[in-house]
């Protein structure tokens, strides 16, 4: 019972789709690495210097009261896989795929439905 | 926009999850009456899209970045309540598994990204409402322009809560100065994204743009609620 409207539907549904992952999948290898506008903002008077123990801040900023992420080891952290940078898109795909799930099955729990005597009725 | 932990203190930290919490409670009711069988899975879509289109950074200074926040995207494409979600959901993904955002600092970027952007977002579109639904352009401006403001206000959010709880020993007004410049840059990347978006969107399929519903809405059949 597939009607043109909702195939069309279904259609335009993959291509929105489709556009996430590759801007997830692809374009992220060619993000700007830069700091943000609020990282830029907390980071003003400091620098940041390249150590063995990774980036420290010298200098006097708001971001020297920053902690590290509780999560800062977790499997996709910072958008790696395990703190492999050269698999952001696979941490980028699995991220549109999460969220797809998260936030597509809140919404169809969430949705309205017909009136329960509609329920058996097709449509 | 994303905050670490320990740039506001916890009692701060405290209040904006409660804020977050009380505002997120609001959309999930609110959001009920704008989905159904065919806008609930684009709203999954619209929040998908989000995740991807937040992990683009672009430059707009030398050494400084930006990212689209998403919020009057989300809220023109469906609606406040449900745009809402879509940044909160993408905001606790990002905390949760890719450790981008604090986690006590949760409830502030929620505030600032998912509420208080989508809200300044969403109200731009509506009161611009016949702007928009006059023309590919009007649409394209009005997206814009929502999608700046978003931006803006919503950096607004972080200089309400380091003023709050942040370290007193920086200056407001400069800590005011630099979030408001630089994301007044950041928000023309995120109108033209916004504008861009949109109007594909509404190209294709504009009874999935909720801000043009209305206009050119099909047949439903609604129950007394």
């Amino acid at each position: 019972m597939s009607t043109p409207t909702t195939k069309k539907t279904g259609l335009f549904f993959v291509a929105f789709a489709l556009v996430a992952l590759v801007f997830a999948g692809v374009f992220s290898y060619f993000a700007d690495s830069d700091p943000d506008g609020l990282d830029s903002a907390t980071l003003k008077g400091c620098e940041v210097v390249e150590t063995d123990a990774g980036e420290e801040l010298t200098g006097d900023c708001i971001a020297k009261n920053a902690k590290d992420h509780d999560l800062a080891d977790g499997p996709l952290a910072d958008y790696a896989v395990g703190g492999d940078d050269r698999f952001t898109g696979v941490a980028g795909v699995l991220g549109v795929v999460g969220t797809l799930v998260v936030a597509g099955g809140l919404f169809w729990v969430l949705r309205r439905r017909p009136a329960k005597q509609a329920d058996s009725r097709d449509e | 926009m994303h905050m670490s932990d320990g740039l506001i203190n916890a009692p701060t930290s405290l209040i904006f999850g409660g804020v977050a919490v009380i505002g997120m409670a609001v959309a999930m009711v609110g959001a009920r009456r704008d989905l159904d069988d065919r806008t609930a899975p684009m709203a999954g879509l619209v929040a998908a899209f989000v995740f991807a289109t937040q992990m683009l950074n672009f430059p707009i200074l030398p050494g400084v970045s930006g990212h689209l926040l998403g919020g009057a995207l989300a809220a023109i494409l469906a609606g406040p309540y449900v745009g809402a979600l879509c940044v909160g959901i993408v905001l606790v993904v990002q905390a949760l598994v890719f450790a981008d955002g604090g986690l006590t600092a949760l409830g502030a970027n929620i505030t600032n990204m998912a509420i208080i952007g989508t809200a300044a977002g969403y109200l731009v579109a509506v009161a611009l409402r016949s702007v928009a639904t006059r023309s590919k352009t009007g649409l394209a401006a009005v997206a814009f322009l929502a999608a700046f403001l978003n931006t803006v206000i919503a950096s607004l959010g972080f200089v309400l809560e380091f003023a709050i709880g942040g370290d007193a020993a920086f200056s407001l007004g400069g800590v005011t100065a630099t979030m408001v410049g630089l994301h007044a840059l950041i928000g023309i990347g995120e109108g033209i994204i916004t504008a861009l978006t949109v109007t594909a969107v509404a190209a294709a399929r504009p009874d999935l743009v909720h801000l043009l519903r209305g206009t050119e809405k099909p047949l439903e059949i609604r129950s007394a609620a």
